[in-house]
């Protein structure tokens, strides 16, 4: 279990502190799917990048199993278990597709097929092992490599950043399978920042996060009827179908 | 006879575990030690100047030369001239390299000068590995030139690799292509702690068709500094692309001064070039599947240079 404990975080900007995160408190359980969502600006990315170490909340604690791993850096939270797939993920000059996997299935005891992971984000293994996981490959593919490296790994906590951006719709359904299969085979805790419907689909719990707070946490049916209330977007704006746009958080 | 520091210096410059399948020409410390000849490539000593000739006879197909330098005394200073002729239509592996080991207190220095000509036709990789180590305060230099005459429809492919340790070095290579020939150049270069390297690239393109590419990459660390100097010259309906990435760290200093010219209307030549440290993200992201920071850099480091 994750358990985030009046987490607040603050950022300097201009001579002046801005609150993006204002005493979040959380119980991640494990075997669950929760999605994070809510309107832009409202802290999501942080949180994300709090849980795996990328920043340091200005106060409060996280727990893993009980265990404090608030002042654990990455490297120290990947050990135990906590793992991050990147919103847009960075690229190596002369590390191939293999070494960037084979570097993620490392510290797994569980045999791990590559290909196998490859296939499981809609890529085909024979295609892009062997390629450098640089400029060379779009936006896209880099995505679904950066997923994989992720499901690589039998991890006690897994966060996915926005994981659908820039993904097609038969590799989201691919997507969605291992992310079922992870929820049906192993005790990890998934996390996923999103704001697309689809992804909702996936959740046990949906945890809405509006200016820094948790504005509602509930089951998905419960959640879901709040955020889309109406079938017809209420946006001023022209938005993707599917999309929660910040209209509907707003309501 | 060589001793066990000059089997270590031969096996990290020239991947040599033992003695070579055939042709080969081993010097030490400004002497040929041991030769090698084979059937279809001959090596001949020099008679107005220090240097070998290599030739390759036509139509040779699948073999191999080394021609490894080793300098392991202080206050050396070893020129030499080597000569290539690469015959028609033969397809053969040129391994090179020199390593410098010194102890002492005065630099050792070895320039090799290289001139090929790759006949009409012919394919050849030619890899060269630079290297010094050593406890001694006295410099390990090395400065080598590379001229290359590349006939019609010829083929080379050039892996120019500087690994740790080389104090100073000033590397000058010169590429003239003819049609339909092609040129690929692959420079690796490593500089740390006071280090200078500076690397001369020149190419043209003087036949219909011809092509050449050139991928440089570099880490620059320490207080190291390193000068790049590229020069692409299409003079036909030919292509070329240099790609330069250096990845800068510490207090160290890059120069890349990149330079294309096109003297006919079909000439197509493109440069890229990019110097930057290594990015934040993609430290975390090694740290996030469990690396250390230090793993982290070494394992891009070592993968950009590979």
């Amino acid at each position: 279990m994750l358990e985030i404990e009046d987490v607040s975080f603050q950022v300097e900007s201009d001579e002046k502190n801005t609150e993006i995160l204002k005493g979040i408190n959380l119980k991640l359980e494990s075997k669950k799917i929760y999605v994070i969502t809510g309107p832009n600006g409202g802290g999501k990315s942080s949180l994300a990048k709090i849980l795996m170490g990328i920043y340091s909340p200005t106060s409060g604690k996280i727990l893993l199993d009980g265990e404090d791993i608030t002042y654990k850096d990455i490297s120290e939270r990947a050990r135990l278990g906590v793992g991050y797939a990147f919103q847009n993920p960075p690229r190596f000059k002369g590390l191939t597709v293999r070494e960037l996997l084979e570097l993620s299935t490392a510290s797994n005891p569980e045999k791990v097929n590559i290909s196998d992971l490859l296939v499981s984000v809609g890529l085909c293994a024979q295609d892009y092992l062997d390629r450098d996981a640089d400029a060379s490959l779009s936006g896209g593919e880099m995505k679904r490599i950066e997923i994989a490296s992720v499901l690589a790994r039998n991890l006690k906590v897994a966060v996915f950043d926005e994981p659908e951006a820039g993904i097609d719709l038969w590799s989201f359904q691919k997507l969605a399978e291992s992310f079922r299969h992870i929820h049906e085979q192993y005790n990890t805790t998934i996390v996923i920042i999103s704001h697309q419907e689809r992804i909702f689909e996936l959740a046990d719990e949906i945890i809405l996060l509006k200016n820094g707070t948790i504005s509602q946490q509930a089951e998905k049916d419960r959640l879901l009827s709040v955020i889309f209330k109406n079938e017809d977007c209420l946006c001023t704006n022209p938005c993707e179908k599917g999309m929660a746009n910040d209209a509907q958080f707003a309501r | 006879m060589l001793n066990s520091l000059d089997k270590h210096m031969l096996e990290t410059i020239a991947d040599l575990h033992a003695v070579p399948q055939g042709a080969f020409n081993i010097r030490k410390n400004g002497k040929g030690v041991e030769r090698q000849t084979t059937k279809n490539i001959d090596i001949l000593t020099k008679l107005d100047k220090p240097g070998i000739d290599v030739i390759v006879k036509p139509y040779t197909k699948g073999e191999s030369v080394h021609i490894p330098v080793i300098l392991t005394e202080e206050n050396l200073n070893d020129l030499v001239y080597n000569t290539f002729e690469i015959g028609e239509y033969s397809d053969v592996v040129v391994i090179a390299g020199c390593g410098i080991h010194n102890n002492g207190s005065c630099n050792s220095r070895h320039d090799g000068i290289h001139t090929f000509n790759v006949r009409k036709g012919a394919k050849m990789r030619y890899v060269e590995k630079h290297y010094g180590e050593g406890d001694g305060t006295g410099g390990r230099i090395l400065n080598p030139k590379t001229i290359l005459e590349v006939e019609e429809g010829a083929t080379v492919e050039m892996e120019m690799v500087q690994i740790r340790g080389v104090d100073s070095t000033k590397r000058d290579t010169e590429v003239r292509l003819g049609a339909k020939a092609k040129l690929i150049i692959t420079e690796r270069l490593l500089t740390d702690q006071d280090q200078w390297a500076e690397s001369k690239i020149s190419v043209e393109l003087n036949g219909n068709g011809a092509s050449a590419q050139v991928i440089s990459r570099s880490v620059a660390q320490g207080h190291s500094k390193q000068n790049f100097y590229f020069d692409l010259i299409g003079k036909s309906a030919s292509f070329g692309h240099v790609q330069c990435d250096s990845i800068i760290m510490h207090n160290a200093q890059v120069f890349s001064t990149p330079r294309i010219s096109a003297q006919h209307s079909e000439a197509q030549l493109i440069h890229e070039a990019a110097i930057g440290r290594i990015e934040s993200e993609q430290l975390i992201k090694l740290m996030s599947m469990g690396l250390t920071e230090k793993e982290a850099e070494d394992t891009i480091l070592k993968g950009f240079l590979k």
